[in-house]
């Protein structure tokens, strides 16, 4: 490599990593912030929706049938209270205040037993039916009304039906945990690996090159015999450098934290895969870094000041996200190769194909090779731009 | 003597946006900064370009040192187009302006070794360049402090010695004594005195009268882009002073007339 484009690339690693308040802002926080954060938003909804297991669900139930008994015979965690008339208004409005104790407000029909035996599904008449107050904001009330419809949905189906479905405590599912993982990363890890690349980058990109120029550094750099070009490849090299430990860090931290924010399942573990796997998502997340600093770096240099550029990657920023969400919609993740020519969207698909156990290398060569001839494009625009006195020195 | 600068017919036009139409109460939608300018500086010598605000003084200086590309001309640096091969005449000389700054994050120290690395100046002759300038300037002790916490007349010592980290034979200084106190304009002007010493051409742009004839040998005056006189300091202070000379050669250009 030249000279000229090491001492430049020495230069832009010696500010970065000599400037502790850079450091901690662009590589320690974003991966430490998105492991505490996502890992008490799992606790968080897990405890929402999850009620305590100490608890027993209070049932007050207007004309309480026989037929609800199996329900305290199957081992659920409930206690049914019988109420009436001014007791069920009472219970209503405490359910409201979500006092202690009321959880739900059965009301069933009086006979439900016997109306249910004697309803005929084909006579077109209404069936009996069972009311059920909850208040969703309470989670013992929303726990305690999830577990009473399922059983009461249960019931009804054994009443329909003629024969059981899944008997017994078996597992049907087939799913294996490397499809569970499969599943929930490839969804979710494009997508966020594509904001937390694009944040990296736009934590260094604006800062080196709006920066500089807004600071009149830049000129210092242009008075100097090393050409625009090299200037250009140290630039968009060593920012790339700095994204890719700034995309690390968040990748880890969304790694570490997924199976937390996914409610602690067991079955959802990265562990599932190997080191080839891994070395694929690098080099792809590698060259996608190339692309976004050599955009970045483009939009920085047209940018009178940080705060402009910042304002101007913003859109592109959010274009990304939309492309990351490609990989949740069937439809829109196409295996024909040429779409994986398309800067963004090839990564976003090789990395939906890696963490599906699906890797296509036809396509995902594709998408380096591209990725790469874009950052080359993008260094050339920028060589030009530096040897642009309307762009270098507008004020 | 040897000609080592040599400004050939050099344009230079800009446009101006209906902004600033509309400060410089102006219809006309282009500015020519620099209108046909031909000058030539020789070895040894120290050449200053003098003239008012806006004249085109700073935008000739840019074109000089490759930084801006003129609509037409061209200038010679020791034989090399600065319009056909721009990075051999910045490795020629040395520029400062107050317009190009140092990161402050960093140190001189640093800062000169990152300069000179740039230039391919080898790190033995960094290392003797770096201890003789930063002793001359008294940078010495502040070699070690970031550029953002020293003074200004600090920042500006630093900005001279990393211009000149090269030992350029052609130094171009843009109003180099603009904001510094009158001690660091004293050290900055010596140096420039010193130079001429040792026998570097000097040009320098400024529209100070007293630092023109304190290190000039010849002058240009500048109005309206256009070289309005270029002589000797000595045949133009022959009857007059340089600032007396100065008003007459505005009021005969521009039609307008000052009262001392």
């Amino acid at each position: 490599m030249k000279n000229s484009i090491i001492t430049v690339m020495k230069k832009e690693f010696t500010r970065f990593f000599t400037d502790r308040r850079m450091v901690l802002t662009t590589l320690l926080m974003p991966g430490l912030m998105i492991y505490v954060l996502y890992s008490f938003m799992g606790s968080g909804l897990s405890t929402k929706f999850d009620s305590s297991k100490e608890h027993i669900a209070g049932i007050y139930a207007e004309h309480l049938p026989d037929s609800m008994k199996a329900v305290t015979e199957s081992g659920m965690p409930v206690e049914f209270h019988d109420v009436s008339g001014e007791e069920t208004e009472r219970a209503l409005e405490s359910l409201q205040n979500t006092e202690e104790g009321y959880d739900i407000v059965a009301v069933f029909p009086e006979d439900f037993d016997a109306q249910v035996a004697a309803y005929d599904v084909t006579s077109g008449t209404e069936a009996p039916a069972v009311k059920l107050y909850y208040n969703s904001t309470a989670p013992d009330s929303q726990s305690a009304y999830n577990m009473m419809r399922d059983f009461l949905d249960t019931y009804e189906s054994a009443l329909a039906n003629k024969f059981d479905v899944n008997p017994g405590e078996e597992v049907y599912d087939m799913a294996t945990e490397e499809d569970l993982s499969a599943q929930v990363f490839s969804m979710m890890v494009p997508m966020l690996l594509m904001i937390f690349l694009f944040s990296g980058c736009m934590a260094v990109a604006p800062e080196s090159i709006a920066g500089e120029k807004e600071r009149g550094t830049i000129a210092t750099l242009l008075v100097t015999p090393v050409k625009r070009s090299h200037l250009a490849v140290g630039k968009i090299i060593s920012l790339s450098v700095i994204a890719i430990l700034s995309g690390l860090s968040s990748f880890l931290g969304t790694m570490l934290s997924l199976p937390k924010l996914m409610g602690e399942q067991e079955n959802v573990n990265a562990g599932v895969y190997g080191m080839d796997d891994y070395a694929l998502t690098l080099l792809v997340i590698l060259s996608t870094v190339l692309v976004v600093i050599a955009i970045v770096s483009i939009v920085s240099a047209f940018a009178k000041n940080v705060k402009e550029a910042t304002g101007w990657v913003t859109p592109i920023m959010i274009i990304s996200m939309l492309l990351g969400v490609t990989s949740m919609v069937e439809s829109l993740c196409k295996t024909e190769p040429v779409w994986y020519l398309i800067p963004l969207y090839n990564s976003v698909q090789s990395m939906n194909g890696i963490f599906s156990m699906e890797p296509d290398l036809v396509n995902i060569i594709v998408t380096v090779i591209a990725n790469v001839c874009y950052a080359g494009i993008g260094a050339f625009v920028l060589a030009k731009m530096f040897d642009n006195e309307k762009v270098m020195f507008s004020k | 003597m040897k000609e080592l600068l040599k400004v050939q017919n050099l344009r230079k036009s800009f446009k101006i946006s209906p902004k600033q139409q509309k400060i410089q109460n102006t219809k006309e939608r282009i500015k020519v900064a620099v209108d046909n300018l031909s000058f030539t500086a020789y070895e040894g010598e120290v050449f200053g370009l003098l003239g008012p605000n806006g004249a085109g003084k700073t935008t000739t200086l840019r074109m000089m040192s490759a930084l801006v590309k003129p609509d037409q001309g061209d200038v010679l640096v020791e034989g090399s187009s600065a319009v056909k091969k721009p990075a051999e005449v910045r490795s020629k000389i040395g520029f400062l302006t107050s317009e190009l700054k140092l990161e402050e994050f960093f140190t001189p120290n640093y800062l000169f070794s990152f300069f000179a690395e740039l230039h391919g100046v080898g790190k033995a002759e960094t290392e003797a360049r770096k201890q003789k300038l930063f002793e001359r300037f008294g940078i010495t002790k502040f070699a070690e402090v970031k550029v953002g916490n020293l003074s200004t007349g600090m920042k500006q010592k630093v900005s001279l010695v990393v211009s000149i980290v090269h030992d350029p034979d052609i130094i171009i200084f843009d109003e180099p004594t603009n904001g510094l106190d009158v001690l660091t304009a004293k050290v900055v002007t010596d140096f420039l005195l010193e130079l001429k010493e040792q026998g570097k051409t000097i040009i320098v742009s400024t529209h100070i009268f007293s630092l023109i004839e304190k290190i000039c040998d010849r002058v240009g005056v500048i109005i309206d882009g256009k070289m309005a006189v270029c002589d000797t300091l000595e045949h133009l202070t022959a009857e007059k002073s340089l600032e007396d000379k100065f008003f007459d050669i505005y009021a005969e250009r521009v039609g307008e007339t000052y009262e001392k």
